[in-house]
């Protein structure tokens, strides 16, 4: 046996575990949801088959679609107010903030990060809640004499997600930041561009690959979740995720779950080739 | 400017931090809502929480999955990991998709490609089931951060060994992971955090025995609570003494 070929067998030999695991757990499970998005119900049975009847559901059907569009718009929303709070936060600490601090400084910026996730929306709830931290101090001072709304409303959602996602992008942005050579701006300037125009042309273009790893995560992570608009947004407006369990559990619809499931990804997947020109996932 | 920059820090650092100081403060809350007024410091509801047996085995039973089930993705991580930089093997970067791919897919959807498996193959659901997603989550992990750190300067290394006359398994565990021990064990403790807070896979892979995120669910559904505060105030000290300690034991010494 050749050296070459003994080496190949021992690089598979050492592959074969991850590879079989995540065929086995990955792969297969996902061709069979696939599979399983074709099946239709009968009673309480599932039949299977091949039936695009539960996509057609999906995308016509008002109570399923406006979930979709729901989350859509719930996850831009999230994404576009994290990204443009987490930008100067980021620069602050990368730029003013003194070099020996920076690392305590973002360590603090994301120590919320570490509570527990279900916990951290929870607490939300404590602030924005009818007798929340919010209300009481409002009323306290005589802004208003009505509880507001908070709780339960797309807003808690999305102030929720923003948390959670704000430090996030923090992370990715000052990584970023941290990078880029100060030659840069001095160039700019040298060359005559005002303070601004070095921003906006200069700076701003250099940290996009940053900005737009850290905003796909931020989509993909926002749009399947559930623990947040489940417990911060209540049922009033479903988002997708929060529809799949409910297909799940209430009606043991596993076909349509599948369906939606799949719709979901591939929401994913445009996002994914709207901005894979900048996309580094393997930096992350 | 500055001044701009040190009022908005101060107001991001407000905003981060407002939910979690509610949370700390509210659990000691002399009373049976985590609202305000504040009417008195008070330990009753981390007794009440250390004393609740079903918390606990959901901690414990936490722990071990997030453990076992981060020791398994980390040792397939690192051995592919190893294979894909060391040797050559025709479609290797469709291999590395292939490892990668499950940290694209929200872990909702891997849940429910799990669950429809366990239905059909009739395998009953459990702890090791939850386990099993939680590899699922971080092995992608594992093995890129693996992957990313190593090097041309570890590689000379392990062919120096080789040279020597050092075994494959030799080479494995003498060379390549001390060469690497700060980012298999980054690697190993960020997979721990999230299979210990992993809620989703862990809610639909488990029946009877439960880990501490979805006994913390089914404490929701009664409202709100201190009791509740409690429990999240205890988790965060956990996991930031870990962070702590990583950045203490870890980072600094990779400087």
């Amino acid at each position: 046996m050749s050296i070459a070929s003994a080496e190949r067998k021992l690089g598979w030999g050492l592959l074969a575990p991850a590879l079989l695991w995540t065929a086995a757990f990955f792969v297969v499970p996902f061709l069979a949801m696939l599979a399983l998005s074709f099946a239709h119900m009968e009673g309480r049975a599932i039949v299977s088959g091949f039936d695009p009847g539960n996509y057609i559901r999906a995308f016509t059907d008002w109570s399923q679609l406006k979930a979709l569009i729901n989350s859509v718009e719930i996850t831009v929303t999230v994404t576009v107010i994290s990204v443009v709070l987490a930008w100067p936060l980021a620069a602050i600490i990368a730029w003013q903030v003194p070099a020996r601090f920076q690392r305590l400084a973002l360590l603090m910026a994301v120590l919320p990060f570490w509570t527990s996730y279900v916990v951290r929306s929870y607490s939300w709830l404590l602030v924005l809640g009818k007798n929340g931290v919010i209300n009481k101090a409002l009323m306290g001072i005589g802004v208003i004499s009505e509880p507001l709304a908070l709780a339960s409303t797309r807003t808690a959602t999305v102030i929720g997600f923003v948390h959670f996602f704000v430090m996030l992008l923090t992370l990715t942005i000052y990584a970023n930041l941290i990078q880029l050579s100060p030659n840069y701006a001095r160039a700019a300037q040298d060359l005559g561009a005002s303070r601004w125009a070095t921003f906006v042309h200069v700076i701003l273009p250099l940290t996009l690959p940053g900005v737009i790893t850290g905003a796909f995560v931020t989509f993909v992570l926002c749009i399947g979740d559930y623990i947040t608009p489940q417990i911060l947004g209540g049922n009033t407006e479903l988002t997708l995720p929060q529809l799949i369990m409910l297909q799940m559990g209430r009606s043991g619809n596993f076909p349509m779950a599948s369906a939606l499931s799949v719709v979901l990804m591939g929401v994913v997947t445009v996002a994914y080739a709207a901005c894979s020109r900048w996309l580094r996932l393997d930096r992350l | 400017m500055k001044l701009l920059g040190w009022v908005y820090l101060a107001l991001g650092y407000a905003f981060v931090f407002l939910p979690v100081v509610v949370l700390v403060v509210f659990s000691f809350q002399d009373g049976r809502l985590p609202v305000p007024p504040f009417q008195g410091f008070s330990l009753q509801w981390y007794e009440k929480i250390l004393s609740d047996s079903g918390l606990m085995t959901a901690l414990w039973h936490s722990a071990l999955v997030a453990f076992i089930s981060s020791g398994l993705a980390l040792l397939m991580g690192f051995l592919a990991a190893h294979a894909l930089a060391r040797v050559r093997l025709p479609g290797s970067v469709l291999m590395r998709g292939l490892l990668i791919a499950p940290m694209t897919v929200s872990y909702l959807i891997i849940a429910l490609g799990l669950l429809t498996t366990f239905n059909q193959t009739g395998v009953k659901l459990s702890l090791i089931t939850a386990g099993i997603g939680h590899v699922v989550i971080n092995l992608p992990l594992c093995f890129a951060i693996a992957f990313a750190a190593m090097g041309d300067h570890q590689k000379n290394a392990e062919r120096a060994a080789r040279d020597l006359g050092a075994s494959e398994v030799q080479v494995l565990w003498h060379i390549s992971a001390p060469m690497l021990a700060p980012a298999l064990a980054a690697a190993f403790f960020l997979s721990v955090t999230f299979s210990w807070d992993e809620f989703i896979i862990a809610f639909l892979l488990t029946r009877f025995e439960v880990t501490l995120p979805v006994e913390i669910w089914s404490m929701l559904r009664s409202g709100l609570s201190p009791a509740t505060n409690a429990v999240g105030s205890l988790v965060f000290l956990v996991s930031i003494s870990m962070v702590f300690l990583l950045e203490i034991f870890l980072f600094r010494r990779v400087k």
